[in-house]
């Protein structure tokens, strides 16, 4: 049972509060709403730049780092296609260090064209690290074009190509900071060696007076319903053949979505799972085979990643991993079984939430969904998931009309 | 910018001075102590029993990584294997047990040492012990097994060559210890097929079912934890390391040449760079005095590197140098992945740090920052009973005790601008590096 406390300030920033006295560190977490869904698709990657931006000195501070340092502290954030969120820990004699720096940058940016101009090349190379420069770098850009017609995340949160990054203009930087990063839009968590009266003070001190802004309502074209199997032919130069399959999966507040994340782990989560077991084990066809989704807060992806063993034909791994599928709709999982990866998800969130980083940062995730006492309740909607939902779901998420598949060919 | 000062609070916030900061010196950093048991057998347990959640992390730390291997491959193998199958149960049997408690068994192999360890909710201890002390006498390393797991390693390697700071990597590691060391040698796709089940079985017997072990333990302990690790582990073939027993120490014979330049992709776009020397290890007296230059050098992201080369040139998304945590001996390096075209002016900005920390004293505001940071961290570190058992891990394996971790925070808190410097002229002298770009 995770305690917090909640309230609001005046100009509409949601503060929650996670007191824990057996550390001596704190936690300070703000979380805006936005993220590369929101972007223009003529303007991608922009949201995580922009994440890049929030370093570069803010109306009143030039330099965010040293200052955290001097006071021992240590930040970093990261942006998704739901959400950007932006996190600081450090020992909770400084905690108002922290306010200061993280209001000063909701206040305003110090919009620099020197720092625009750096963290392009920077995110640049990010891109070039992370999704050219590396084999298979580039499934992504096209499974999620595959799998999504009309929704944003048809694109990946570093941006659909390099040029968007390269053409991205301090105007565009201002028009975003001042549409999105207004306290109306953010959810500040405080968490760790500090006190509800402790927090409520700083929290009006240094956010109250900052301007409200307007709530941004989000009004993005919902993905309709997939109703033909679609399928993608790559070649690469790599060194092996990989399969990739992905299925459209429930929205994160749906009842849903905790059954697709159950099934991902009988699927894929761990070596006795179905898919180790079965193909990389006992049919030998894959030397490695993972079962996840995205677990994104609109309607999201199941996915099915393999690499092919040297030899083993496309078709003849594709068709066994649907062999598992037809298993699964086939009939009720066994109860061992079930009982098997409820015990992982209750120990994983064990787990999870023993860093009040990780806590915060939870906090601040269910609040954005709408009901931040999720964080108390997620244990039990898995455990009450049954082997009948489990049948119903997987029958009709993995109708083979609702498959994209990837073949992703070794060039030779 | 004025910090530290004492600021009379008005109405109006003033948002261009800083709050009153606690230094780190006034910090007062204590590594928690660990208890010590010891089992029937001579095994010492080393636990650390803090913390508010109920679950538990257990090691087994083995001598059994691969400086003690007769044939290239044999230790990393045998660590991978020992939950694929015993006399009674299959691989399946054994993962699914585990799963089915939620537990995470996971292993690790390093050059000395081996590790087993298991990370479970406390109510489950009991049922997974027992098997974990049968993995560790009665695994049998099935053919069948054995080949998925050459078949696998292979293929998988045959994806990380495609990347150019796996390989990079690699040879670094090559240049600055010798290709026969075991900080330097590396598996060839034909190694795994070398692999015979009569080496492992041999390794296994030796090094883990009648080897030197030592168990650290650390979360919420369960209250007869001790009682149930005797009961599992006290009666078995595994010993404490012997009085007067050493370490192996094989010659290390760094490469001739200097500068590297390897074309591993001819359309990669970006180029691996690292830039080694060797360095003592921890026993020596400079070697946390390094730490702070190095902190100071590239060791965290206010640090010089990453302000000049990410945050004023954009050559990369990141650029860190490190002291590679090695028993036997060293590495300072410092690595980064650059645009191709940005390599070299990327290199030659990596010496202009180095002259500048030979040549200038670090002014007393950066010095402090570094300070702060550090000690920052280590509270940071600190904080559960996991971080408090891996600094534990680190300490214990080295040979060394908390008088190491004592006298680092005393280096920190005061350690001046002329001993970094002096520090900077023995350590960061270019002729001493390695230099390797691996596009």
């Amino acid at each position: 049972m995770i305690k917090y406390d909640r309230f609001e300030l005046a100009n509409g920033l949601r503060v929650l509060v996670h007191e824990d006295a057996s550390t001596p560190m704190v936690v300070v977490n703000v979380l805006y709403d936005v993220g590369a869904r929101d972007e223009d698709p003529k303007k991608t990657g922009f949201a995580h730049l922009f994440e890049h931006l929030m370093f570069g000195g803010s109306i009143n501070i030039e330099d965010f780092e040293t200052p955290l340092q001097l006071a021992g502290g240590e930040n970093n954030a990261y942006t998704t296609n739901d959400f950007t969120n932006y996190y600081i820990q450090l020992p909770a004699e400084n905690i108002e260090t922290a306010f200061w720096l993280e209001s000063d940058r909701m206040l305003s940016l110090a919009f620099s064209e020197k720092s625009l101009d750096v963290q392009r090349k920077v995110v640049m190379e990010e891109f070039k690290e992370h999704y050219i420069n590396k084999p298979y770098g580039d499934v992504w850009f096209k499974m999620r074009e595959l799998a999504y017609k009309q929704h944003p995340y048809r694109w990946m949160t570093i941006g659909s190509e390099l040029s968007h990054i390269e053409d991205a203009q301090l105007g565009d930087v201002k028009d975003f900071f001042f549409k999105y990063y207004r306290p109306a839009n953010a959810i500040l968590v405080v968490a760790g060696k500090v006190t509800l009266e402790q927090a409520r003070g700083l929290a009006e001190k240094y956010f109250g007076d900052i301007p409200s802004g307007v709530r941004y309502v989000r009004h993005l074209p919902v993905e309709p319903r997939q109703r033909e199997a679609r399928k993608l032919t790559v070649k690469a130069a790599v060194p092996l053949d990989a399969l990739y399959k992905c299925y459209p999966m429930a929205a994160r507040t749906e009842q849903g979505y905790y059954v697709a994340d159950l099934l991902t782990e009988v699927l894929g989560g761990g070596a006795s799972s179905r898919l180790h077991q079965h193909l990389i084990k006992e049919k030998k066809l894959f030397s490695q085979i993972e079962c996840y989704h995205t677990g994104s807060n609109d309607p999201g992806l199941v996915v099915i990643e393999g690499k092919l063993i040297k030899g083993v034909g496309m078709e003849t791994a594709d068709q066994a991993v649907e062999e598992e599928l037809a298993k699964l709709m086939a009939g009720p999982i066994p109860e061992k079984e079930l009982t098997k990866v409820k015990n992982k998800t209750e120990s994983a969130i064990v787990f999870e939430d023993m860093s009040v980083m990780n806590r915060a940062n939870s906090l601040a995730i269910y609040e954005l969904l709408g009901d931040v006492n999720m964080m108390n309740t997620e244990l039990a909607k898995y455990q009450a998931v049954t082997a009948e939902e489990m049948l119903e779901t997987s029958r009709t998420m993995f109708d083979p009309l609702n498959s994209n598949t990837l073949y992703y060919y070794s060039e030779k | 910018m004025s910090l530290g000062m004492d600021v009379q609070m008005k109405s109006m916030l003033d948002r261009t001075i800083a709050p009153p900061i606690k230094d780190a010196i006034e910090f007062d950093l204590a590594l928690p102590p660990y208890r010590r048991h010891v089992l029937s057998n001579g095994v010492e347990v080393f636990a650390i029993d803090q913390g508010t959640v109920e679950a538990t992390m257990i090691s087994w730390i083995f001598n059994a990584g691969n400086s003690w291997e007769e044939k290239k491959g044999v230790a990393a193998a045998v660590n991978s294997l020992l939950k694929n199958g015993t006399s009674t149960r299959s691989a399946f049997d054994i993962n699914e047990h585990f799963e089915y408690y939620g537990a995470y068994l996971n292993r690790a192999s390093h050059h000395e040492t081996a590790d087993v360890s298991l990370h479970c909710l406390n109510k489950h201890v009991g049922e997974l012990l027992p098997v974990i002390a049968e993995l560790i006498t009665d695994s049998v390393f099935r053919e069948e097994e054995l080949e998925i797991y050459k078949k696998n390693s292979q293929q998988r390697l045959q994806v990380s060559l495609k990347k150019s700071e796996f390989v990079a990597g690699r040879l670094i590691e090559e240049y600055l210890y010798g290709s026969e060391h075991p900080y330097g040698r590396y598996m060839q796709q034909d190694d795994y097929q070398q692999l015979q089940r009569e080496d492992l079985v041999a390794h296994f017997q030796r090094y883990y079912r009648e080897g030197t072990c030592r168990i650290l333990v650390a979360g919420k302990l369960p209250g007869d934890i001790i009682s149930q690790l005797e009961a599992s582990f006290g009666g078995l073939g595994i010993h404490a390391p012997a009085k007067g027993s050493v370490l192996p120490a094989p010659a290390i014979i760094p490469a001739a040449g200097k500068k590297y330049n390897i074309t591993n992709d001819p359309n990669g776009v970006q180029g691996s760079i690292r830039i080694a020397r060797n360095f003592p290890n921890r026993h020596h007296p400079d070697f946390q005095r390094v730490q702070v230059l190095n902190n100071v050098f590239g060791g965290f992201f206010g640090s010089r590197l990453m302000t000049n080369i990410r945050e004023d040139k954009g050559y990369t998304y990141g650029i860190y140098s490190y002291l590679v945590n090695n028993i036997q001996e060293s590495a300072l390096v410092i690595s980064t992945e650059a645009g191709k075209e940005v390599c070299a002016p990327a290199i030659a900005e990596v010496y202009k740090e180095m002259e500048l920390l030979r040549e200038e004293l670090i002014d007393e505001e950066e010095l402090q920052m570094a300070r702060n940071f550090a000690i920052g961290t280590i509270l940071g570190d600190l904080d559960g009973p996991f971080q408090v058992a891996s600094r534990w891990k680190n300490i214990l394996l080295n040979g060394l005790d908390e008088k190491y971790f004592n006298e680092g925070v005393r280096i920190i808190k005061t350690i001046g601008p002329e001993e970094l410097r002096e520090l900077a002229r023995k350590y960061l002298d270019p002729e001493a590096f390695f230099e390797l770009v691996v596009v």
